[in-house]
Parts: structure tokens; C-alpha cells; sequence
């Protein structure tokens, strides 16, 4: 599983440090996501997948690793 | 498709008695029809009316639909504009334009190191409540201030003021005015946020709003954006923390379990986030002909979204009817959607965690003290669902 955001789309609404802390947090002074962990390790994998599912902006962007085979 | 699609007249928004923590019948009867159905609103304008949870979420992430106050195409005259800082009722980029200074005030690392205070504030209400005696009226002892407080501290209301500003602001939120006293409480609010914002620009102290007149924003701006964040971060969580004890209250099992085992707070007041979902209408309007549900919104047209019905919608969540503290997080439509997604949700559930917890503590037989069916609703002109009282009472020790 890889991760990317886009700190132009996110509105620090912080689903995703809430939900995945390990992978996600805000930036401090502006309140936007930052990525601590862009290929997270597999016990963090399924907290990831739903903070990129209850981001209400769409800044989370979530790819299988290639040749992993994922869909 | 369009065979007698079923429609549904103006937004029905009265919960049935007996049933204050339920949908009103009228919009589970309408989901029953599809996840769309039409709706004509107040002013005889055909709209839709959308119950499923897929789509009301589609709905909100899609920049195809405004919040735009003056585009809403449902009475049979021209709305205005949202002033300067309702931000709100805009789209982007000017949305953005208030929320972006905002949004690093409202982190969840911020509002975890508030937690300290905001259990002191809890422990304060807690302890007035045992000194008067064996009962009380939760919403005003403990319901109403722990949030006033807090949100009058983070936008650095002083606390002489904190009084007359929150009758004020219950009578503009509460529904339960008439329209002279309404406007009355609603413009003392104004001059109050007007003065505050002026007295913070040349006295800036220790807190958010004298941060914000770092930022490129007006005074009437600033003065917009208090509003909105007193109106928005006050209410709610007041009527979450009593209608939430309320629901508790009716579901022993529900109430035992948290007892039980504390640690299930942080879901269990997402469950009552879902289960209750208080804020009542959110509607947007299509900007251009966009399909929804298989259905066609023409351009200008205002949707109506639900999220009672969505977040009890049985395609999404298991028995959704069912209050359950023990339910997997996995995401609900209590704070919203898309770029209105709630600014104040972490500050919102850390009040939650922390008053749920510390009034189950310190009352361990904190019971109802009128009989559950008699607890009295706060009118339909409320914005919001909840109790005007809770009466409560236990054991003293």
C-alpha cells in the first residue's frame, strides 16, 4: 500500500490523525495533513484505508503497491 | 424511473412523541421510496429530497452542488448573501479564504491539550450539580455550560460577559422565541462580536480570535466567523450532551456497558453521534444539470439531505436502528461531508468523551426524575434536536 496527499484539497478537518495517528497528523501553524508514513507497515494498514475513506475532502490518495496485485 | 415518484412535501422535520432519538416518520417512509425522492419546498419550488447515505455523501463532495445562501431556490423571494464570515453558506474559494486560518486553531493535537481544561470545567459543573442536592436539570447544569465555557475561552470571551452572552445566544438558537425577541437577541449578539473583535484588535490577548486579527481578515469578517463558531460549536454539543444522556438513560444495557468498560467512550459517542444525528436541514443547490441516484437535478435546483435517514440507512450500517456503543467506528454524516465538514469536530467529541465519562462516574445511579415519555422536546423552530430539560436525579452519597 502506498499513500499520497494533496494539501491543496485537505481542510484540516483531522479525520485522518484522528482515525490513523501513526500515519497521519496536521501541520501545527496550518492545520493541513501531514504524511508521516507513506508506506505504512501492515499493522497500520487498515486504519489508513479508512482515514483515506472518511476524508471528506479526498487529499488522501491510497494505490496498492505495484505488483502487489491489489485491485 | 419517473412513474409516481413519490414526493415528499416541504422538509418534515418533527420527530414522532415517544420517539426523540428517531428519524421523523415521514423521511423513513420517503427512503423507503429510493434513496431520492422528489420535494417541494415552502415556496412551491420542485426539489429533491435525498435519505441514502451514498448519496447524500456524493451530494456533499461534489463542487457540481453550492452552499451558496443566495443560490438556495426554496421560498418565493430573493435570500441575500451570507454576510462577510458566514463562510458556511459560500463555496470556494471564498469558503476557504475564512476556514484556512482557522483550520491550524482547530487540530486535534490543539484540542487534545485542551482535554485538561475542559475535565476541570466538567469536574466544576459536576460538583455544583452534587451540591444542590439529589437532582437536577442537566441541560442547564451541565448540558449547556461546559460547552459555553469552553468555546467562550477559546474565543476569548471574558468571563464577566459569559452570562448575558449565553441568554443571548439561547434565545437566537433556541427556537423558542418570537420573531421580535429572536431579532433582538440576534443583533445584541452582533454588537457584543463586534465590540469583542475591536477590543481583541487593540487589546490582543491569549486566544483565537486575537490570533485571527493577525490574518488579512476584516473586523466584520471576524465578527461573521465568532458567529459562526459560537453558533455551530455551542449548540450542538450542548444538545448532544443532553439528548446523548437522555438516549443512555432510556438504554440501560447500553449505559451499563459503558460503565463497564470506559474505554469504549470514544466509540460509544460516536454511536451517538450516528444514532442521534441532531443537526436537522442541510441543503445545497445544483449548480448545473447534474444526475443523481439515477434521477436528474436541473441547474438551479435545491436538494434537501437528510442525515437522520442517512445515518440510519440500513444499506450502510448493520441493525441502524440499534443504539450501539460497542459498534466499529467506520465513519457517519453527523459532522458533515466534504469541504463544510464540521471545523469544530475534534473540540466537539474531546467534550463528549470527557462529560459522558466524568457525569457516569461521579453518578453512578443518575437516573430520569420524570417519567421517560414526559422529558420535554425542544420545539421544531429549534435548528437542532434535544431536550428543553432533563431532569435527573441520584442517590447522594
Amino acid at each position: 500500500m502506498g499513500l499520497s496527499v494533496d494539501r491543496e484539497r485537505c481542510i484540516g478537518a483531522g479525520m485522518c490523525a484522528m482515525t490513523a495517528p501513526a500515519v497521519f497528523d496536521q501541520d501545527p501553524d496550518d492545520g493541513l495533513v501531514v504524511l508521516l508514513d507513506a508506506e505504512p507497515a501492515a499493522a497500520d494498514r487498515a486504519a489508513a484505508r479508512m482515514a483515506a475513506g472518511v476524508c471528506p475532502s479526498g487529499a488522501i490518495v491510497l494505490r496498492d503497491a505495484p505488483g502487489s496485485g491489489g485491485a | 424511473m419517473s412513474e409516481s415518484l413519490h414526493t415528499v412535501a416541504a422538509m418534515p422535520t418533527e420527530r414522532r412523541p415517544g420517539c426523540p432519538f428517531d428519524p421523523p416518520a415521514e423521511l423513513v417512509e420517503a427512503r423507503g421510496h429510493g434513496p431520492i425522492v422528489r420535494l417541494t419546498h415552502p415556496g412551491g419550488m420542485p426539489g429533491w429530497l435525498i435519505t441514502g447515505y451514498d448519496l447524500v455523501r456524493s451530494v456533499l463532495a461534489d463542487p457540481r452542488f453550492s452552499s451558496r445562501k443566495d443560490l438556495l431556490n426554496v421560498v418565493d423571494f430573493e435570500i441575500p448573501p451570507a454576510p462577510p464570515g458566514e463562510f458556511l453558506l459560500m463555496d470556494d474559494p471564498e469558503h476557504s479564504r475564512y476556514r484556512k486560518p482557522l483550520v491550524g486553531k482547530f487540530t486535534v493535537r490543539r484540542m487534545r491539550l485542551l482535554t485538561e481544561r475542559i475535565e476541570q470545567v466538567t469536574a466544576e459543573c459536576l460538583d455544583a450539580m452534587a451540591a444542590a442536592g439529589s437532582s437536577a436539570d442537566l441541560v442547564t447544569a451541565f448540558a449547556k455550560p461546559i460547552p459555553t465555557i469552553v468555546i467562550c475561552e477559546i474565543l476569548g470571551v471574558p468571563y464577566e460577559d459569559r452570562a448575558s452572552f449565553q441568554q443571548q445566544i439561547d434565545a437566537f438558537m433556541g427556537g423558542e422565541v418570537g420573531d421580535e425577541e429572536l431579532i433582538a437577541a440576534y443583533t445584541a449578539t452582533q454588537e457584543y462580536l463586534a465590540r469583542l473583535v475591536a477590543a481583541k484588535r487593540a487589546h490582543p490577548t491569549d486566544d483565537v480570535l486575537s490570533e485571527l486579527t493577525d490574518s488579512d481578515l476584516t473586523d466584520e469578517e471576524l465578527k461573521g466567523i465568532s458567529l459562526i463558531l459560537l453558533a455551530a460549536g455551542f449548540d450542538t454539543t450542548a444538545n448532544m450532551l443532553a439528548l446523548g444522556t437522555y438516549a443512555l438513560l432510556r438504554h440501560p444495557e447500553q449505559l451499563a456497558a459503558l460503565r463497564e468498560d470506559p474505554s469504549l467512550i470514544d466509540g460509544a459517542v460516536e454511536e451517538l453521534l450516528r444514532y442521534l444525528s441532531v443537526a436537522k436541514t442541510f441543503m445545497r443547490t445544483a449548480l448545473e444539470d447534474v444526475e443523481v441516484g439515477g434521477q436528474l437535478v436541473e441547474a438551479g435546483t435545491t436538494v434537501v439531505l437528510s442525515y437522520n435517514t442517512a445515518n440510519r440507512d440500513p444499506e450502510r450500517f448493520t441493525d441502524p436502528d440499534v443504539l450501539d456503543v460497542r459498534r466499529p467506528f467506520d465513519g457517519h454524516l453527523a459532522f458533515s461531508h466534504g469541504i463544510h465538514q464540521c471545523l469544530g469536530q475534534q473540540l466537539a467529541r474531546i467534550e463528549m468523551r470527557v462529560a459522558f465519562r466524568a457525569l457516569l462516574d461521579r453518578f453512578p445511579s443518575l437516573r430520569l426524575d420524570v417519567p421517560a415519555e414526559e422529558v420535554p422536546l425542544r420545539p421544531e423552530t429549534a435548528d437542532i434536536y434535544g431536550v428543553k430539560s432533563l431532569p435527573v436525579a441520584w442517590d447522594e452519597k
